[in-house]
């Protein structure tokens, strides 16, 4: 689903992304973990054709970037630590917005269908701006999966959420990734990361230094491997 | 070969119907946003009055002077309070992430821009809508006459198509909102020239002889900046 | 630190020689004029300076549209010089326009269209230099700069037009077709003579200048990776 060789990106003079290699299968629930500074948002704007690469090999969804980055945009889908959306506009108009620019067809029931998967239904016709924060995710979310993409990224989309929206927000995820997308996550919250993700890769120093999948490593060990990583 | 060719006019058919449905899209959502909160509108209204206030202390028009102060006075007022209307309107989309929402869907970038641009002309064209008649009432001088309303709208379009353009590029950095008239200006003085005399000449019944460069001028500008725009519009949104 | 490229130590030798004839030229060379007197020797370099401002402009544009077709550094760097110099000279064209207009028509300032046209342009330069002010990314300032340029060249002959319909009071210098025109002389042989050098001369010297700013900037860009790899 996503092949990346040799990934460069430089800004200026600096170098943040250095021949970066990075496959991950279809279904696949990668966990990209990091340091603060070391690329990782970078590399998932580049991914998500946010940002060019200097120089570099990417697959996504079986397009090419930066050629192809319309048809990879139709089968992505992507979750930043902004929620992306219209405060003054309700839940509802929200999606209505994003599904005309998705242009997808029968919308309304493509939305009523996001609605409740995100459990925000009953707050349709209410205005963003008087979300909280959880529930902007949440909506994110679901703005998100609107166009049923193949693929998603999520940039460290627990920031700034409580306990219980950080559960709501996992049971999310979880019923996000069953229906066989594909995913890449940012974060910093190992322990959480643990119980979503199949495999688990370090970003460092411009470019992935360890990869590990959850079947060979148990979760109160990820943390050894994170440091040691970062170590090497 | 004929479906194939069959098949790439469909195609195209279907993405340009995609791309004005994009366009259509944005501006509805600028519409509703500020139906909504009325931000926009109101302070632009408000300083518009304020400016057209200022003037006349500041100016002191009696009726005769008026007569040839008259077309500056509401130029500078509706550039002054167009600014405010493009910065809001790009801010909108910056503060919440929302112009990277924007650039994650498949449409062409430039349907971001006539989106946003037909936006803030509606915006534009409604306080003029309003400034107008306020004017016209204050001073006891008829603005009605259709010459003037057409030079009013060609000079929107030309201001609002630069503009659109340099606030997507004001709104990315550090100075913002006093960085778009210091961008602004220089460049859309063809368009205050030209909308300023042309509605004077209609205000004073000059002869359409005379009057024909400025609608030239006004014409040609709008044409090559909105195409120059639509051009560039890619590499200033795009990382 | 690289050393100056010998055809730069020539050019430098050469332009300063040249410029020094000009100036004889120009004070003692050419005739001195019936009509205005003495101060009529500001034209020589009036015209010359701000030829080379314009040819600047021109620069800074095709800078500009060759830095968004590449994305090299370099033109980005072409394109700051041309406008810095063309900066500088347009200023000097403009007060010797104001020298000049003191004594023949009786004001500092005239509005009329080629100086009013010159302030606008310097004003159009001010704007490029605060936008890249402010801005931190060095890829971001590059673009957004190489964009106004683009604007601001294809604005300013549309200027220069708004404002001729606008007024003429500028002498029309070779030549004299326009009833409307006020002031204007035609050229002995040794006047033409020092116009044209006048202006060869200026050609050169914004060639040294703008090749002299090329290196400069080339040089900071070395010292910035230095200093980032120093960092590391």
């Amino acid at each position: 689903m996503i092949q990346v060789r040799k990934l460069v990106k430089r800004f200026g003079l600096k170098t943040v992304l250095n021949g970066l290699n990075f496959q991950v299968a279809e279904g696949e629930f990668v966990a990209l973990l990091g340091p603060n500074g070391a690329g990782k948002t970078t590399f998932l704007r580049i991914l998500a054709s946010l940002s060019r690469p200097s120089f570099g090999d990417l697959r996504v969804a079986g397009y090419r970037l930066p050629d192809q980055a319309a048809a990879v945009r139709r089968r992505l889908g992507v979750v930043s630590h902004q929620p992306l959306l219209y405060g003054d506009l309700t839940a509802e108009e929200n999606l209505t917005f994003y599904a005309r620019m998705y242009d997808i067809a029968s919308p309304g029931g493509r939305i009523q269908e996001v609605l409740e998967l995100v459990g925000l239904a009953p707050r349709r016709r209410d205005l963003v701006r008087t979300f909280s924060r959880g529930m902007q995710q949440r909506l994110a979310i679901g703005r998100a999966v609107l166009h049923d993409p193949d693929v998603m990224l999520f940039d460290e989309p627990h920031t700034g959420l409580d306990q219980d929206a950080c559960t709501m927000l996992d049971n999310v995820l979880r019923e996000v990734a069953a229906r066989g997308r594909t995913v890449v996550m940012t974060s910093h919250d190992l322990v959480r990361v643990a119980g979503l993700a199949s495999r688990f890769d370090v970003l460092s120093r411009g470019g992935i230094a360890a990869t590990i999948h959850s079947t060979e490593i148990e979760p109160d060990q990820l943390l050894a491997f994170y440091r040691r990583a970062l170590g090497s | 070969m004929r479906e194939r060719s069959q098949a790439s006019k469909l195609s195209f058919f279907s993405s340009l119907r995609a791309f004005f449905s994009a366009v259509g899209a944005v501006v509805w959502k600028d519409l509703s946003a500020e139906l909504r909160s009325r931000e926009l509108i109101s302070a632009m209204l408000v300083f518009a009055l304020l400016v057209i206030l200022i003037f006349n202390f500041a100016l002191e028009l009696d009726a005769k002077t008026r007569g040839t102060v008259t077309a500056g006075v509401l130029w500078v007022t509706f550039a002054f309070a167009g600014t405010l209307g493009l910065n809001r309107s790009m801010a909108m989309e910056k503060d919440r992430g929302c112009l990277d929402g924007l650039l994650l869907t498949p449409v062409d970038r430039s349907a971001i821009y006539f989106g946003k641009a037909i936006g803030n002309l509606f915006f534009m064209l409604l306080v003029e809508a309003v400034v107008l008649p306020v004017y016209s009432v204050l001073y006891s001088t008829n603005l009605f006459k259709p010459g003037l309303l057409i030079v009013v709208l060609l000079g929107s379009i030309g201001y609002v198509a630069v503009g659109t353009l340099l606030s997507a590029m004001a709104v990315q950095t550090r100075t913002r909102d006093i960085l778009l008239p210091i961008l602004l200006f220089p460049l859309v003085v063809p368009v205050l020239i030209a909308a300023v005399k042309g509605s004077s000449a209609f205000l004073e019944g000059s002869a359409m002889a005379d009057i024909w460069p400025w609608l030239n001028l006004l014409i040609v500008y709008d044409v090559i900046f909105t195409a120059v725009a639509y051009m560039v519009f890619d590499y200033v949104v795009e990382e | 630190m690289e050393a100056k490229s010998r055809y730069l130590k020539i050019l430098d030798a050469v332009t300063m020689v040249l410029f020094l004839i000009s100036l004889w030229m120009v004070f003692f060379y050419a005739p001195l004029e019936k009509v205005m007197g003495a101060v009529q020797r500001v034209f020589y370099y009036h015209v010359g300076t701000a030829w080379v401002g314009m040819l600047g402009f021109a620069v800074a544009m095709i800078a500009g549209v060759a830095y968004l077709r590449t994305g090299s550094r370099k033109w980005d760097i072409v394109g700051l010089a041309a406008v810095e110099i063309s900066l500088v000279f347009f200023l000097i064209a403009i007060i010797m326009g104001s020298i000049w207009a003191r004594p023949i028509w009786n004001a500092w300032w005239t509005w009329d269209p080629r100086l009013t046209t010159a302030t606008i342009v310097e004003l159009v330069y001010a704007a490029y230099l605060l936008l890249r002010q402010g801005i931190e990314d060095p890829d971001r300032r590059a673009r957004f700069g190489a964009v106004y340029a683009i604007l601001g060249f294809v604005s300013v002959p549309l200027t220069f037009l708004s404002i001729r319909i606008f007024r003429t009071i500028h002498p029309v210098v070779i030549g004299n077709s326009d009833p409307t025109a006020t002031g204007s002389f035609d050229m002995s042989s040794a006047m033409l003579q020092t116009f044209l050098f006048g202006l060869f001369t200026f050609s050169l010297i914004f060639v040294d200048l703008l090749w002299h700013r090329i290196r400069m900037g080339k040089l900071a860009d070395k010292v910035e990776l230095l200093r980032l790899k120093a960092l590391e």
